[in-house]
């Protein structure tokens, strides 16, 4: 079964509608016992870095999520500042994230930017693949998906990179290691590229 | 590479769809649970919603259908209507929608946006502007769906609302609304000479060729629209579209460049 993390951040109901389409088993984990039956994991997220970091902590799930994701390699999901929270720290917040992935998440920096608008980064924007996963089957890269942030995920090790998206430079708009990923788009909001990404994520055999 | 978004734009007032002509003779034009259904089908950039009655009643947000609205959709949402507090726009995030537009809140009361922000962040806080022009050329803001006038100059709140810092602006114009002639340019390149946040023009747009000029002249902008996506022929039968696959393709070409 899948477990969408319910810590009070992001849109659960539309991953929840997704998989429910799909005919996928999917339910919400409200407390650390509900993530015991999961056999993946989905951690959406928006609003602020440390918002979201301090709802996870509240939800009493961190400690759980850390023990299935580390431990036993549960295959875990984060979406937009779901996958933010996996680096170390951000410069959008002062707590420590969980630090799951080596890296940081920094403020785009403007002056890279040549025309207007430019922040927040804003609207459908094209991937471009930096390595191979069965997680990215059938996704049109060009169509893309949706993206809503200012702030951008900076993983140390470029093998951790999923994917790449042109924003005044390239950036790591999806991250994996092993049984961990990271999208900082909105599969959830981005039509049939999103639910492939969803089905495909359910599909994975375990890592 | 990022491209401009062409975002249908639907007005609730008594819990159906609304058409305005300068924001007034509203005419019914469906069920919005259903739109959003035939919007999804369509694979539209995202969906702006605005309840145009709440602010005006003074009551609050109507959640239940936010909900039903934000479960339905699989594209990005932009809510309005009625927010007056950080709390209420905390709510309406956590029930799955992307971004809360606020108008009379910004223009009236501009500092509850730092309180949004903290809460929800600036990606999400939407600030649509309804403005007029005046017989002088300059334009005017005005609040409670067009009735009351602000005393200030638009750039001057223009400039205090990006200091404060928001996601998006929309600009929409009140002469242009439900007219079907085209977007006011001036307008939209006076506002995007000003500020540099993301920028959404309502108003105007009566045809698809409409879009693509507001999107030559500024690669990557937000084209919003609403009689264009709820009406055909000029006798404006009620029927729900969005783009064609070659303008799609012509929209995506221009941004590309950029």
């Amino acid at each position: 079964m899948i477990a969408i993390v319910d810590y009070g951040s992001g849109n659960i109901q539309a991953v929840k509608n997704i998989y429910d389409k799909l005919g996928i088993k999917s339910y919400f984990a409200k407390v650390p016992e509900d993530l015991s039956r999961a056999n993946k994991i989905v951690l959406p997220g928006v609003g602020s870095f440390d918002q979201a970091i301090t709802e996870l902590n509240d939800s009493g799930m961190r400690e759980k999520l850390d023990e299935l994701v580390l431990n036993k390699k549960i295959p875990v999901l984060g979406v937009c500042v779901g996958m933010q929270i996996m680096a170390k720290s951000s410069e959008e917040g002062v707590l420590d994230g969980l630090g799951w992935i080596d890296a940081t998440v920094q403020l785009f920096d403007e002056n890279i930017l040549k025309i207007k608008p430019k922040l927040p980064h804003m609207g459908w924007n094209s991937i471009e693949v930096n390595e191979e996963h069965l997680i990215l089957d059938g996704v049109d890269l060009d169509k893309g998906f949706y993206f809503l942030h200012s702030y951008h995920f900076v993983a140390k090790n470029l093998s951790d990179v999923l994917c790449l998206t042109y924003y005044g430079a390239k950036f790591h708009s999806a991250i994996n290691s092993r049984n961990i990923f990271g999208f900082q788009f909105h599969p959830e909001k981005s039509h049939f590229n999103g639910i492939q990404i969803f089905k495909n994520f359910a599909e994975l055999q375990h890592a | 590479m990022l491209r401009s978004r062409v975002i249908p734009c639907l007005l609730i007032q008594d819990k159906g769809l609304v058409k305005t002509v300068n924001f007034k003779n509203s005419k019914y034009v469906g069920d919005p649970i259903n739109a959003v259904k035939i919007f999804n089908e369509k694979q539209v950039d995202e969906l702006i919603i605005l309840d145009i009655d709440a602010t005006i009643n003074g009551v609050d947000p109507d959640y239940q259908a936010i909900e039903y609205l934000a479960n339905e959709s699989r594209m990005p949402l932009c809510y309005g209507g009625g927010v007056k507090t950080a709390e209420q726009a905390k709510k309406i995030i956590q029930l799955g929608v992307e971004k809360v537009a606020v108008s009379s809140l910004a223009i009236l009361n501009p500092n509850v946006l730092i309180e949004i922000e903290r809460l929800i962040g600036r990606q999400s806080i939407i600030v649509v502007l309804d403005v007029k022009k005046t017989f002088f050329g300059t334009y005017d803001i005005y609040i409670n769906n067009g009735k009351t006038k602000i005393k200030r100059k638009l750039e001057d709140v223009l400039e205090e609302l990006e200091n404060i810092g928001v996601g998006e602006f929309v600009i929409n114009s009140i002469d242009n609304d439900g007219v079907m002639k085209g977007y006011d340019m001036v307008l939209a390149k006076k506002v995007r000479g000003l500020i540099s946040t993301p920028l959404t023009i309502l108003g105007g747009a009566g045809s698809f060729d409409d879009i693509v000029e507001l999107v030559n002249e500024f690669k990557i902008i937000g084209a919003s629209a609403g009689s264009l996506f709820v009406f055909k022929g000029v006798y404006k039968a009620v029927l729900i579209s969005y783009l064609t696959e070659a303008v799609l393709k012509k929209i995506q070409l221009i941004s590309n460049k950029f």
